[in-house]
């Protein structure tokens, strides 16, 4: 264990990181009623793990969020949010043509439901996992920060 | 003024707590802006810059532009400055001092960008204005058959990830790219910082 120098950070940050991650998927999800999205969403999910990456330490933050997975989870959101647009095109639609996401009548509109919900959940993928391997690539590079520097 | 006084009904101009708003806020920004060009610690740089974010976004909650206040405060305020923080520790604490001479040419071309801005300002429309031609034609057009063909409430995530759905395509795919490409230069993270533990734990070298 480090030193204790930092406890009321690291109580308030145990407190705040839950919430943060709770708010991103309210974000995420509420993006149809209310400001934001998945770009939004994924960028406030990155920033709780990087909050416990700058606190608890990188390597702490790594064993919770491996860089395998969060490079993979940005590879897998953007090819997510390509695969409803050629979903569409199977459909006989155009590409990212959500009408044709699901058979249904004329006035129907859960294709575009789904469309947005599938292609927002890959921005959100695709956000936070760039965004993390990013900063995986700029804090494996730094050494630990020392007291000092706070 | 004349023109405007048809749509008043419609278009209440702000009133004087508003215009107070916006006049601290904007001085605030102001004064951020001056502190950030006089500092020299990066660190402090760092959190102002935040600050400036947190700010623009409360400025634009008062513009009635939530999207893009939300979008500010959490790129611009969140997590452009944990990873400016983070390639800070990569180099010195403390910018270098520059000669005065050289300050001449920015502040020229910073001076000479905001009088043709203030004089811009003259032509704009009114804020708020529904006839300014922003406002017109295709925001009536998208607004009016949003609800129609999408059927959500939200029109900017309709006209985001439906009408435009393949410009957030590209949008992702820059965001994905930047990460391929820093991931590149600058090494995949693990790998780096178990060789730098090691290097560590080793004593010198």
């Amino acid at each position: 264990m480090k030193t204790d120098h930092h406890v009321i950070l690291r109580v308030t940050a145990k407190f705040l990181i839950p919430i943060i991650t709770l708010y991103a998927f309210y974000v995420q999800f509420h993006g149809d009623y209310s400001p934001g999205g998945g770009f939004q969403a994924g960028v406030i999910f990155a920033v709780g793990i990087i909050l416990y990456a700058l606190i608890f330490g990188v390597v702490e933050a790594l064993r919770l969020v491996p860089a395998t997975f969060a490079r993979t989870l940005a590879l897998f959101g953007f090819l997510l949010y390509g695969s409803v647009g050629v979903w569409a095109m199977l459909n006989g639609g155009l590409f990212l043509d959500y009408d044709f996401v699901i058979p249904e009548g004329p006035d129907g509109h859960w294709g575009q439901h789904i469309g947005i919900i599938v292609i927002e959940l890959g921005v959100l993928f695709a956000v936070a996992g760039s965004m993390l391997t990013i900063f995986y690539a700029f804090a494996g590079r730094a050494p630990e920060i020392d007291d000092e520097d706070w | 003024m004349s023109d405007v006084a048809n749509t008043a009904a419609q278009v209440a101009g702000p009133d004087l707590s508003v215009i107070l708003i916006d006049i601290s806020v904007l001085t605030m920004m102001a004064i951020t802006a001056i502190a950030i060009a006089r500092l020299r610690s990066l660190f402090a740089l760092v959190m102002l810059s935040g600050v400036y974010s947190l700010l623009s976004a409360t400025w634009f909650v008062i513009a009635d532009a939530v999207d893009v206040a939300f979008t500010e405060a959490a790129v611009g305020a969140g997590i452009s400055s944990a990873l400016i923080l983070g390639a800070m520790l990569l180099t010195v604490r403390v910018a270098k001092e520059d000669k005065p001479l050289k300050r001449i040419a920015p502040m020229l071309v910073v001076v000479i960008t905001g009088a043709i801005l203030f004089y811009a300002t003259i032509d704009l429309p009114g804020f708020g204005d529904p006839d300014s031609p922003a406002n017109s034609y295709l925001a009536q057009e998208f607004l009016q058959r949003n609800y129609g063909d999408i059927g959500i409430p939200n029109v900017v995530t309709s006209v985001l990830a439906s009408y435009r759905g393949f410009d957030t395509f590209g949008e992702v795919g820059v965001v994905f790219i930047a990460g391929v490409a820093v991931a590149l230069l600058l090494g995949f993270g693990e790998r780096s910082l178990s060789a730098s533990l090691k290097k560590k734990k080793g004593g010198e070298k």
